[in-house]
């Protein structure tokens, strides 16, 4: 599914990264722990997380995260907005909680995927 | 649901909590940051997380959760195992991953969209 | 063995407003030298969570980056109050970390471990009330 599709699944206000609503994602990883998201995520995976600070943003320009989903209704600040110009990395927020959030794209065919640090082997887990 | 039933249709592995399986489940949570969990998760709620040291049990129980879903194959801490046996909090653990078992979880509890 | 790049990244203690910036930008260098992308990722995750343990603990730090045609190296030195037990606190899991390092999504006990992870070659050294020091090697194949 594209960002756009991902963004009318989860009723997302678009924040930043109006030009890459085309890209195709296909697997996500949910979580509020940045070290989990250092070690786990996969490249060009959607990032779901309630966190809003800069540190997401440079987390996720620094594994190529295809976009971050912002979920509890959170508005990042502005300079969480301004990085993720900056870095160019889309951005969204859904009113949804993380659980809500992850399900309904869960149901339309979105997959969990890790790729652990240090190795190269993906799983769909 | 019951917890029983989730536990046995998503495959997850209970580490403490038996006793406990026949709570109702109403829904899901999922989130790493205690504050948050805090204030936006409700009583009943599989609280689905990767935090596994002793501060999750207390929450827990504030918040009246159907129990505590650790993932991506983590274990509880021994202080925290402790704490929740004491205080009657289900812990139960998968292998994968937030989103995959809160998909799961979700479609369980709301059927296919 | 010519090196291609070498710079020196310094980092402040206590400035969580810019944490991860290092890292970019060592992501950014490592990218304009055509660096393979798996390769670049584990650079930039073992920069990321060096850089983050420097703000958390320590006072000031450097991230140095020397890039030959087969490897990449970064040698990382804090000034802080080091480690007293580095088997501790390289356990997964275990974590020193304050409340605002949790709220800011870290403190989850991952990060030494992490960088070993993304390393080939992995070393620590640490002084208790002068400071710590990583070595960090990735073999760049085919260089």
């Amino acid at each position: 599914m594209t960002l756009f599709e991902v963004m009318d699944i989860l009723n997302a206000r678009l924040l930043v990264g109006r030009k890459l609503l085309n890209t195709e994602v296909k697997t996500a990883f949910s979580a509020d722990l940045l070290s989990d998201v250092l070690a786990y995520a996969r490249p060009g995976s959607v990032l779901l997380t309630g966190l809003t600070n800069p540190q997401v943003v440079r987390t996720a320009s620094v594994l190529d995260i295809a976009a971050i989903i912002l979920v509890r209704g959170k508005i990042p600040p502005a300079e969480t907005l301004r990085l993720a110009e900056e870095l160019g990395v889309p951005m969204m927020a859904t009113h949804y909680i993380l659980f809500e959030s992850s399900g309904r794209l869960y149901s339309r065919g979105m997959v969990g995927c890790i790729q652990k640090v240090g190795n190269d082997e993906i799983m769909a887990l | 649901m019951n917890l029983a039933s989730v536990v046995e249709k998503l495959n997850l592995r209970v580490a403490c909590g038996q006793g406990g399986l026949e709570r109702p489940v109403r829904g899901g949570y999922a989130g790493d940051l205690l504050s948050d969990v805090l204030a936006n998760s409700s009583e009943g709620d599989l609280w689905i997380t990767r935090q596994n040291h002793q501060n999750i049990v207390a929450v827990s129980s504030l918040k009246d959760h159907a129990g505590i879903l650790l993932v991506q194959g983590k274990e509880p801490e021994a202080d925290t195992l402790e704490k929740a046996v004491k205080e009657g909090i289900p812990i139960l653990v998968t292998e994968l991953t937030t989103f995959e078992i809160a998909g799961r979880l979700h479609r369980l509890l709301h059927g296919p969209s | 063995m010519s090196l291609i790049c070498e710079a020196s990244f310094p980092v402040r203690g206590g400035d969580f407003k810019d944490a991860g910036k290092v890292a970019v930008q060592i992501k950014a260098t490592l990218k304009k030298l055509g660096i393979d992308p798996e390769i670049l990722r584990r650079a930039a995750i073992a920069a990321y969570e060096s850089e983050v343990n420097i703000i958390s603990y320590a006072r000031l730090g450097k991230i140095h980056l020397q890039v030959d045609p087969d490897r990449i190296l970064m040698n990382v030195e804090d000034e802080g109050p080091g480690i007293e037990d580095i088997e501790l606190a390289m356990r997964p899991g275990y974590s020193t970390a304050s409340d605002l390092i949790r709220e800011l999504g870290f403190g989850a006990g991952m990060g030494l471990v992490n960088i070993k992870h993304c390393a080939d070659e992995f070393e620590i050294t640490s002084m208790v009330d002068q400071g710590t020091k990583l070595r960090i090697l990735i073999h760049v194949p085919d260089g």
